[in-house]
């Protein structure tokens, strides 16, 4: 059996609209720095490095590439990339680390949203053959889903707002968000559709951000911090592409993940998840089966803040923060990828 | 202790420049059937899928294991896509072994592809970025003085960079997949045009359309197999950044320090005496010889001896890439791993017309980026 293995510091550049002033590097470079400060380390003292970020956000091909160049690469290092959500890149140094011939991994994930049209972009993750020429952008992808759990009977418009207003409530108290403040659901409500039955509030932000995290196994990670955020499980599951054979009122992935990691075995404190669309916390709290007590997004979320592909490694983020601080003793994290959530990530952080 | 790996399933698709009969899905089936029936399995055995591509761009899609989800079997499985620009097709290997090393999984399909006709990856590889000048060379325009500076530095002949490309292309004549069926002789090559100095056309990999797969599982089924499987003995990777004045980019500190590394868990010192056979990853000619160096076959400066001597053909004592490499075939995100799945046919005896007699233990080597990226497997016919 491997060495249990935790989150043992986190860095996050504060997720805005438009950072005109960084390249990738520029952007990897003080954070990942920061997070291995923080607890005293360098690159030199970690044994493996994943990253996670698209190059279609970019508009170019390896901009992972140039992100390297924001490493200290000198003696070269045991570094790897996924072109997914930064939340699999830890999986990935997770799985790296079981093999125990390291005890550090650095994971990092960078957003660059502000370059390019997103919500056309994100049709591009379609079936290139028969949905891409239909250009089923991010809103309409979402108004299938929004609708679908509508007529279904399973939530409301107002349902939604509420959602938006609650999150973007609690990201008041989250330096690191972009949207974020006291909104009326009403005033929301009274919004133009963009695809019916989606409004821009419903939607996320377009976030500019790089966000970084230091993984460390046993005794290790013991030594650096008093309260490590022990990954107690942590499983991920797909879906069918094709849109057609889904329910898309249910998020069945999830639910495999959920069940895998035993998201309700313990009473669990917090949970950190990631619905870039209002109408998603309602499909994932109940496929993750979290009881009324749990604190969903106490960081805002996904409708506060949202640098693509890094938005899900920002759960463990936030996550991990509020047990190294001794806030939350358990907490569940999700992290969603691909069309109307296709693929979905499910892990349990505990502080002891 | 960590689970021993095993190759009990290959599986490749015929390479070309189009593959107009099949659509994205129907190439990554193609090679990835061929590895489950090689394995005796089916989708519904995996426990997961590690995938592996380069850029995007090169077929319009964003993130596509997304799309392949249904074609791959993978619905409610893991899925896991890795990229690290030419040496993708590698690390999709070593994260798939590694999976099984430490137990995550039991068995797993690792699949690599590209589709290069799908779009024009010279386009893809040429992009307009800010405050950088745009090339519009392509990757021979960044290799090219690479090249150079070793034909300086080592006083190479001229002839050994034809030497290769023939070499390579009379190997794939004997491996039914490759893309290019072509008699080169020296005189093809040197009479092929110029494209980015000293770079012929000949002397350059082609563009092609292709899929490689692997099946693998841990020790007790790889025991149970009936077909001899071959066996994990390291794996290892390295990166160094693109833009850094100290680095040697003819021969890479990541590159040697890489192959140190696999080398020491496979129990080699003396890799040109004990490895049998190594497919390497030569997109242009001249990457032969300096590759030879640089894994620590050849003395520094002599690399260029062991082509022009003959050394690194089929029968020969060192024979480099017997399937033809990616001189003959080169679906970018996949030459990695087909590399990789190259050396594990090599040791379970199964690469046919193109197979080292009695091969025990071979060295899958894939790099990328501007020569910063590497990822390399050592494969034996035995666990230890």
């Amino acid at each position: 059996m491997s060495q249990p293995i935790a989150i043992v510091s986190v860095a996050q550049l504060p997720s805005i609209r438009r950072d005109r002033t960084r390249d990738e590097a520029e952007m990897v470079q003080p954070i990942v720095t920061e997070a291995m400060q923080k607890i005293g380390l360098k690159q030199a003292d970690i044994g493996f490095t994943c990253s996670g970020s698209s190059d279609y956000l970019v508009g170019r091909p390896f901009s992972f590439v140039a992100a390297v160049d924001g490493l200290v690469t000198w003696p070269p290092i045991r570094e790897s990339h996924v072109e997914m959500d930064g939340a699999w890149a830890l999986f990935e140094a997770l799985i790296r680390l079981r093999h125990g011939d390291i005890d550090t991994a650095l994971v990092f994930a960078f957003g660059k949203s502000s370059l390019g049209p997103i919500p056309d972009v994100m049709n591009v993750q379609n079936d290139p053959y028969y949905v891409q020429p239909l250009n089923l952008d991010s809103f309409s992808q979402a108004a299938l889903q929004a609708r679908a759990m509508i007529d279904a009977g399973k939530a409301t418009e107002r349902d939604f707002a509420e959602i938006v207003v609650r999150n973007r409530r609690n990201a008041k108290s989250n330096p690191n968000a972009q949207v974020k403040g006291d909104f009326d659901v009403e005033a929301i409500l009274a919004e133009k559709t963009i695809s019916s039955p989606i409004r821009k509030s419903f939607s996320p932000p377009l976030s500019d951000s790089c966000v970084a995290v230091v993984l460390a196994s046993g005794d290790k990670a013991k030594k650096l911090v008093k309260r490590p955020a022990w990954i107690r499980g942590i499983d991920h599951r797909i879906e069918p592409y094709s849109l057609g054979v889904r329910d898309l009122t249910q998020s069945v992935s999830t639910r495999i993940a959920a069940e895998k990691v035993g998201v309700n075995a313990k009473k669990n404190d917090i949970a950190e998840i990631h619905t870039p669309f209002a109408h998603q916390e309602i499909l994932i709290k109940e496929a993750l089966g979290l009881d009324s007590s749990v604190v969903v997004n106490p960081s805002g979320g996904a409708l506060a803040a949202n640098p693509i592909m890094a938005t899900g490694l920002i759960r463990f983020i936030e996550a991990a923060t509020r047990i190294h601080a001794g806030e939350a003793n358990r907490a569940i994290v999700h992290a969603t990828s691909g069309v109307t959530m296709q693929q979905n990530l499910v892990a349990v952080l505990e502080g002891e | 202790m960590a689970e021993n790996c095993a190759i009990i399933g290959i599986g490749q698709t015929k390479y070309a420049a189009i593959r107009k009969d099949v659509s994205l899905p129907g190439l990554l089936r193609e090679a990835a059937l061929r590895a489950l029936e090689d394995a005796g399995m089916t989708f519904a055995d995996m426990d997961a899928i590690i995938l592996g591509t380069a850029p995007d761009m090169f077929e319009g899609v964003m993130m596509p294991e997304l799309f392949f989800a249904d074609a791959l079997g993978a619905v409610g499985k893991p899925i896991l896509r890795v990229h690290t620009a030419g040496s993708v097709g590698g690390t999709t290997g070593i994260v798939a072994a590694s999976t099984i090393q430490t137990r995550t999984y039991d068995k797993v399909l690792c699949i690599a592809f590209e589709k290069q006709s799908e779009s024009d990856a010279m386009w893809a590889l040429s992009p307009a970025i800010p405050f950088q000048p745009q090339l519009v060379a392509g990757a021979g325009g960044y290799f090219a003085p690479l090249i150079r500076s070793y034909i300086r530095r080592s006083g190479a002949p001229e002839d050994v960079g034809m030497m290769v490309a023939v070499k390579d292309r009379q190997h794939a004549l004997k491996n039914p997949y490759a893309h290019l069926h072509v008699d080169e002789t020296m005189e093809t090559v040197r009479n092929s045009p110029m494209l980015w100095d000293p770079i012929r056309y000949s002397e350059t990999c082609p563009s092609s359309d292709g899929a490689c797969a692997m099946v693998l599982v841990n020790e007790k089924i790889g025991k149970a197999h009936p077909k001899k499987p071959a066996w994990v003995r390291g794996t290892a990777m390295r990166t160094e950044a693109t833009f850094f004045s100290g680095r040697d980019q003819i021969n890479p500190l990541a590159g040697r320090e890489c192959a140190k590394d696999v080398y020491s868990q496979a129990g080699i010192t003396d890799p040109a005496k004990q490895i049998d056979t190594a497919e390497i990853y030569v997109p242009f000619s001249w990457f032969e010889p300096m590759w030879l160096e640089n894994l620590g076959f050849a003395e520094v400066g002599t690399g260029w001896k062991w082509t022009l001597e003959g050394k690194t053909k089929l029968g020969a004592e060192l024979p480099i890439n017997a399937s033809g490499g990616v001189m003959s075939t080169n679906p970018i995100g996949a030459s990695g791993l087909i590399r990789f799945a190259e050396a594990a046919l090599q040791v379970r005896g199964q690469a046919g017309e193109h197979q080292v007699d009695g091969a025990k233990l071979a060295l899958g080597h894939a790099y990328g980026g501007g020569s910063q990226f590497f990822s390399m497997w050592v494969v034996g016919d035995s666990p230890v």
